[in-house]
């Protein structure tokens, strides 16, 4: 059986993961390779990297993490945050990244999530999906959540799967930072609607808060960061409490 | 970890990117590999990895042009060292449901099909079951353990003697399989952890 996945997502700025800081016994705090090997060590299935660098300048140094972590990381890691264009793909490609996601100029120009398919191979291309409730249904937020795409969440997913997307990266903004547990409703409604694999972000807290995206909310994928940079759970922790709630990970 | 370091290995680019974490893993194993899309390197090379991603037919394409098939194809006759990962396994079939103009190497008889139910393509770490074999053909490389797998197909090859492991994807598919020289796999050891480069480290002393 395939399992489930648990993947921690470090905020990178200036090439220093910032949500890090706090980590429990973590002497070098800041340093990406550090974490994401520590992670590694202690079970993810995977990394996700997010890049929230204001500047251009910021924003390169990202290329050399991508560099440093896949000479020291083998496990999978996908990097996202301002990706804009063929030629930012590639370099992120091509210095070790093993996927890439696009959310904002997947809007912009879905296009894009079309061509860099058919170059990279639908596998590395993730499309993140912001999400929140407006009414009674779920709307696509771009810019880091602060303004409306006017597109129908839902209708958006399927689109991107059309266009060649290998997997999404679903974050309920309602839900981001509360640790009140993920939007279950629309995560299963998303993993419902499309073939392709979901990754649930944004509202992890309780470890059945983890129990329940996957049972309720049909996730392929768990994302989640503070409740490991705090070092409230270990991965094995959250590992462990699935395996005895019937649901296959890999321990 | 000691490992015979005479071995010149050669990673086959057909240029779709990024072949450096197959580099960066054997790195750990202090064996140094060379990324190449020139046939003479191949041919110079002890062992050959092959991995691959993308379009079955874009690959066979790429390949092609570069005179890589025909290179290939010379050094598994040669009885090099072989591996190949993902596509670089589908390649070696004789046709693949991706791209039904387009001929495979036919290194094996069989063919590479899609699959039919749960998400695809299938995308995280699955468990690689063995299959028990005696004798000369038993099976030292493959441990069960879990592998890291993205793949949308999955070959069907018609000699069954030459799995040498299987996962359950809403039904059992040949994950891996070996004979003689050549070692092919469906999964990323390279991005397995621990347990991948512990299959690339007994791969390079088998």
């Amino acid at each position: 059986m395939l399992t489930k996945r648990i993947i921690p997502c470090l905020d990178v700025k200036d090439g220093k993961v910032v949500k890090g800081k706090n980590f429990v016994n973590l002497k070098t705090a800041g340093d990406s390779v550090a974490l994401a090997e520590k992670y590694s060590r202690n079970g993810a299935d995977e990394l996700v990297f997010l890049d929230i660098s204001a500047t251009d300048e910021g924003r390169k140094t990202m290329v050399d993490v991508v560099r440093k972590v896949s000479k020291n990381v083998f496990i999978p890691f996908t990097v996202g945050g301002g990706i804009g264009s063929l030629e930012d793909i590639r370099n992120l490609l091509n210095a070790g990244a093993d996927k890439i996601s696009i959310n904002t100029a997947a809007v912009k120009n879905p296009e894009l999530i079309k061509k860099a398919a058919k170059i990279f191979g639908c596998q590395c291309i993730v499309v993140a999906i912001d999400a929140k409730k407006v009414g009674g249904s779920y709307q696509v937020f771009i810019n880091s959540g602060k303004k409306a795409a006017g597109i129908d969440a839902i209708s958006w997913a399927k689109k991107v799967e059309k266009l060649g997307a290998g997997e999404i990266l679903l974050t309920s903004i309602d839900k981001d930072g509360t640790k009140q547990g993920y939007d279950l409703e629309l995560t299963k409604k998303v993993s419902a609607a499309i073939n392709i694999p979901v990754i649930a972000s944004g509202g992890a807290g309780s470890l059945s808060s983890l129990a329940d995206v996957f049972k309720q909310g049909r996730a392929d994928a768990a994302l989640a960061a503070s409740i490991f940079h705090y070092g409230k759970y270990t991965i094995n922790d959250v590992k462990n409490y699935l395996k005895k709630q019937g649901v296959e990970v890999r321990v | 970890m000691r490992i015979n370091n005479k071995q010149t290995i050669a990673i086959i680019d057909y240029g779709t990117g990024n072949l450096s974490s197959v580099k960066n893993a054997f790195a750990v194993l202090r064996q140094d590999a060379v990324i190449t899309d020139k046939p003479n390197e191949i041919e110079n090379a002890s062992a050959i990895v092959f991995p691959g991603v993308g379009n079955f037919g874009f690959m066979m394409k790429q390949l092609i042009k570069r005179k890589l098939d025909v290179a290939i194809t010379k050094a598994i006759l040669d009885g090099k060292k072989f591996l190949g990962i993902c596509l670089g396994m589908q390649a070696l079939f004789e046709e693949s449901e991706e791209s039904p103009k387009t001929k495979g190497l036919g290194i094996f008889r069989g063919k590479v099909v899609k699959f039919t139910s749960g998400k695809v393509p299938q995308i995280g770490w699955n468990k690689i079951l063995p299959e028990n074999k005696k004798g000369k053909q038993k099976n030292n490389l493959f441990t069960e353990s879990y592998m890291y797998f993205v793949n949308s197909y999955y070959i069907v090859p018609k000699d069954k003697s030459i799995i040498a492991a299987k996962t359950d994807y809403n039904g059992k598919f040949a994950c891996a399989v070996k004979y003689k020289n050549i070692t092919a796999i469906q999964f990323h050891p390279e991005k397995s952890g621990k347990q991948g480069i512990e299959l690339l480290r007994r791969w390079l002393e088998s």
